[in-house]
């Protein structure tokens, strides 16, 4: 099966700087792509070269298996949902979701049918009359998808559309971003630099780094196996440690840290040898943390020492702890089953990961 | 406190109170008064729609005030399309210096006064002027070639010293145009006509109204370009006005008229507003 679309070789230069490096990716009909990554990272210059905003310096874009290189964006059948919606503030509702229909010729009677179908469709029937400034964030932004999805595209881009809303907004609009994707079984290609709605709502993500793409897979492949050290960086939040390797057998590496900490890691298929400088991540949620250091006998690291701080946020809390030998500060997730509810600042605690839960990276290879 | 608040608000208001009432309101009631009189004898006045009736009487008056509203419209439109895709060019497509540069050049010719600028165009179109030569020259004319004092050359006059009050309000409204719904518009299927009907000009339609308003109002009472481009016979309605106040020392006529020109623009600016579905609240605020 052809894939809704397909970007090969694509580069954008303006003047001497390259934004977007040699990227080729294809997303599969009917799925849910996101491309994440810092901002400046060259993702909104990908979304506008697939708009039809910008011209590709080279490489190629296929929809549906035709290239659309030479097709001005309003002949594509590719539409945007805009960072800040774009509704037209000059037309009512109905208007803004009509105007698409308009454009292609349909009939009058036919766009205010196919209008109240899609308000039905996105939970706000008999609000064609109202204007834009009378709607709440959330509900704009559903106007904002209806708008496209009554067109009837083949690829619907998002440019960080939930980027302006609160938080509580933000997390009801990724779980309804998602069903309303599944409910009108459209490829759509999401672009963020916030990593939880990109894992949330893709089925692919690409993480994407100075114009390259870094690595494509799921959500769990960037979080537990990821490919390179940025990835391992950007995705999830880890403890990162530089150091120097002082001995490597098969995929388990010894690592010293440059201030002293000795630990075991793993490199998970690449090859480092001896002496090799890297980076170490390890995720605040792989280390276990004990009262006794019995408890901590499966794991093959493990580490004495004191809290140095409690960061209470909820199910989120972490405590930082130093280790007896004061070389290193981890930071470590808090369990909230109540066993540490009394831990205090300098109290003693025992902490242990896996060797293949330390990720270790060549530095300079990034 | 309270009383200290009102205070401030009396001696803010004081200035803008007395320039209206002192030059504005008082005048027009005086005007109104003298246009209403009528002179029966030396020193003896009474109170008559006489100076009304000789305008609509005189066709010659008639006939002047049409065609001064005629072409103060005609002029409005003009500057209009000139000055839209100006607008819209320092506006949306040019950025930084550029945009700057422009909108200083645009400005420039309002650093001389008007009689100098009109100066200026009397030197390019008259019988012995730039053009006139340079066709002579080129071997296009035979003759001299008269280009002052004839309606086109009130035209291009009118055009130009309204330009900037087009343009200014309408980059305020096109700046404050966001270039996303813009390209929304071309996303979604429109095509560039449809994209300045449908998206462009609502959005520009408070610039535009009052960008037409000031330029009508310049036009219509417009003394200096019609008089000098147009010369003696170029019936412009404030000639009128200014015949028979300073030459005919008909101030009861003039008042009239006077008064006519003010009901004229009311009316054609509460048209033009009912036209475009706009209310001056909207258009000012």
């Amino acid at each position: 099966m052809t894939p809704d679309l397909q970007c090969t070789n694509l580069t954008k230069k303006f003047g001497e700087t390259t934004a977007v490096d040699n990227v080729s990716f294809s997303v599969p009909a009917g799925s849910f792509f996101s491309i994440l990554g810092p901002s400046g990272c060259g993702k909104t210059t990908i979304m506008r070269m697939i708009a039809g905003f910008l011209e590709p310096s080279s490489g190629d874009i296929q929809i549906k298996g035709k290239s659309v290189l030479n097709v001005p964006p309003n002949k594509r059948h590719v539409n945007m949902v805009f960072q800040h919606l774009a509704l037209f503030p000059m037309m009512n509702i109905a208007d803004n979701i009509g105007y698409g229909l308009r454009r292609n010729g349909m009939h009058k009677k036919d766009i205010g049918f196919k209008v109240d179908e899609a308000l039905e469709r996105i939970g706000l029937p008999g609000i064609g009359h109202r204007r834009v400034d009378e709607l709440s964030g959330g509900q704009k932004q559903r106007i904002a998808i209806a708008r496209c999805m009554v067109l009837e595209p083949d690829v619907l881009l998002l440019d960080e559309p939930l980027g302006a809303l609160d938080l509580k907004l933000r997390e009801h609009m990724k779980v309804e971003l998602k069903t309303l994707q599944a409910a009108f079984d459209t490829t759509f290609v999401y672009i963020t630099h916030d990593q939880s709605e990109a894992l949330v709502m893709s089925d692919n993500i690409a993480v994407m780094n100075a114009g390259r793409f870094e690595q494509v897979g799921s959500a769990q492949d960037l979080y537990y196996r990821p490919d390179t050290a940025f990835v391992a960086g950007f995705v999830g939040d880890s403890n990162r440690w530089s150091g120097k390797v002082i001995k490597q057998d098969g995929d388990n590496t010894l690592v010293q840290t440059t201030s002293g900490l000795t630990l075991r890691g793993a490199t998970q298929g690449r090859s480092l040898s001896q002496g090799d400088t890297i980076d170490a991540f390890v995720r605040p949620e792989a280390i276990r943390i004990a009262h006794k250091a019995e408890d901590l006998a499966s794991f093959d690291n493990q580490i004495s020492g004191t809290v140095t701080s409690i960061l209470f946020n909820g199910a989120a809390s972490r405590v930082m702890v130093r280790d007896t030998d004061g070389h290193e500060e981890v930071a470590v997730n808090l369990p909230q089953s109540g066993e540490f509810a009394n831990l205090t600042k300098g109290a003693p605690v025992h902490i242990g990961w896996a060797s293949d839960q330390a990720n270790c990276f060549s530095a300079g290879a990034s | 406190m309270h009383r200290e608040a009102k205070l401030g608000l009396i001696l803010l208001l004081t200035p803008f109170l007395l320039w209206l009432s002192l030059l504005i309101v008082i005048p027009h009631i005086d005007l109104l008064l003298v246009s209403l009189r009528e002179r029966v004898g030396v020193g003896q006045y009474e109170i008559s729609l006489g100076n009304y009736l000789t305008f609509f009487t005189e066709p010659l008056y008639i006939v002047t005030f049409l065609r001064t509203a005629v072409m103060s419209i005609f002029a409005t439109i003009l500057t209009l399309l000139i000055g839209f895709p100006v607008a819209y060019y320092i506006a949306k497509m040019a950025k930084g210096r550029t945009q700057s540069a422009l909108f200083l050049l645009c400005l420039v010719p309002f650093w001389v006064s008007e009689l100098v600028r009109t100066f200026g165009w009397m030197i390019l179109l008259r019988e012995t002027g730039i053009i006139s030569n340079l066709l002579q020259s080129v071997g296009l004319a035979s003759g001299p070639v008269e280009m002052l004092y004839n309606d086109a050359a009130i035209m291009v006059g009118l055009v130009y010293t309204s330009m900037l009050f087009m343009v200014v309000p309408l980059i305020t409204t096109l700046e404050s145009l966001s270039d996303e719904v813009v390209e929304a518009g071309y996303d979604l299927g429109g095509s560039g006509f449809s994209v300045l009907r449908e998206i462009i000009i609502p959005h520009a339609m408070p610039g535009i109204v009052s960008g037409s308003i000031v330029v009508f109002m310049l036009c219509l009472g417009n003394y200096l370009t019609p008089t000098m481009l147009g010369g003696k016979e170029s019936l412009w309605f404030t000639e009128l006005i200014y015949s028979q106040f300073i030459v005919r020392f008909n101030w009861e006529l003039g008042a009239a008229f006077g008064f006519l020109l003010l009901i004229l623009s009311s009316v054609i600016v509460w048209g033009m507003l009912r036209l475009t579905g706009q209310s001056l609240e909207k258009t000012m605020g």
